[in-house]
C-alpha cells in the first residue's frame, strides 16, 4: 500500500492522532500528514534523536521497538518495524494501547501489496469466436 | 457592609474551590516516557529522572513542530 494512503487511512480511523510521519532508517521522510516539508524533516530529526537517546537506556541487549513520551501538552509515539519508523503526536492522555495498535497496523499495511484488479475472464464462446480484422472481406 | 463581606467570602471560597479542582485535575498528568522492547519488556521512566529530563525536551520539540506545521 502507498505510504500516503496508509497515513490517510490512519488519520481516518484514529481521531486521536494529530500528526504522523513515516520515515526510513536514513531519516528520509517517506510520507507525512504535515503540510510543511521542512517541519516534517524537523519532526523526523527529533524522532531519530529521541529513539537513539531512549535506546541508550535499554537494559541488556534488548532492542527498542516503540516508545511513548507523555507531556502536559500531548504525547509523542514512535514505532519501529523492520526498516521503517513512524512518529505520531496526539493530545494529552491518549488511549495508549489503541494508538500503538493503529500505528503498528499502519506500518504493516505498507508491506502489503495493493489489491490487484480482477482480470476479465473470457468465456469459452468468446475465445472460440474469431475476431474481425480490418481489411477482411465480409 | 454585610453585602460586601458576603461577596468577599463568596469570592474567596470560589477561588479556593477552583484551585483545589485544578490541582486534583493535574495530579494525574505526570510526565513520563514509556519504552517497549523486542523481548516484551517495558520500562516506565518517571519525570525527574536523568534520562527523562533528556527525552522530554525532545518530545516537546516534536509536539511544537507538529503544531506549527499544520
Amino acid at each position: 500500500m502507498d505510504a500516503a494512503q496508509a497515513l490517510a487511512d490512519l488519520q481516518e480511523i484514529s481521531s486521536q492522532i494529530q500528526a504522523a510521519v513515516v520515515f526510513d532508517e536514513e531519516a528520509t521522510v517517506v510520507a507525512s500528514t504535515v503540510a510543511d516539508e521542512a517541519r516534517s524533516r524537523e519532526l523526523v530529526g527529533a524522532a531519530v534523536e529521541l529513539l537513539s537517546a531512549a535506546s541508550a537506556s535499554a537494559p541488556g541487549e534488548a532492542q527498542l521497538v516503540q516508545l511513548e513520551a507523555s507531556t502536559g501538552e500531548g504525547s509523542v509515539f514512535v514505532v519501529r518495524d523492520a526498516g521503517r519508523r513512524l512518529v505520531a503526536t496526539t493530545g494529552p492522555e491518549p488511549t495508549v494501547g489503541l494508538v500503538f495498535y493503529d500505528l503498528k497496523s499502519c506500518l504493516r499495511a505498507l508491506d502489503t501489496e495493493p489489491a490487484k484488479r480482477p482480470r476479465k475472464r473470457k468465456t469459452a464462446a468468446a475465445k472460440k469466436a474469431p475476431t474481425k480484422e480490418a481489411g477482411d472481406a465480409t | 457592609m454585610q453585602r460586601k463581606a458576603r461577596t468577599l467570602v463568596g469570592f474567596s471560597a470560589g477561588v479556593l474551590a477552583g484551585t483545589l479542582l485544578y490541582r486534583r485535575g493535574t495530579r494525574g498528568r505526570r510526565e513520563r516516557v514509556d519504552l517497549y522492547f523486542d523481548d516484551g519488556s517495558m520500562v516506565s521512566l518517571a519525570e525527574g529522572q536523568q534520562v527523562t529530563e533528556t527525552l522530554l525536551p525532545i518530545a516537546r520539540r516534536i509536539l511544537a513542530a507538529a503544531r506549527n506545521g499544520r
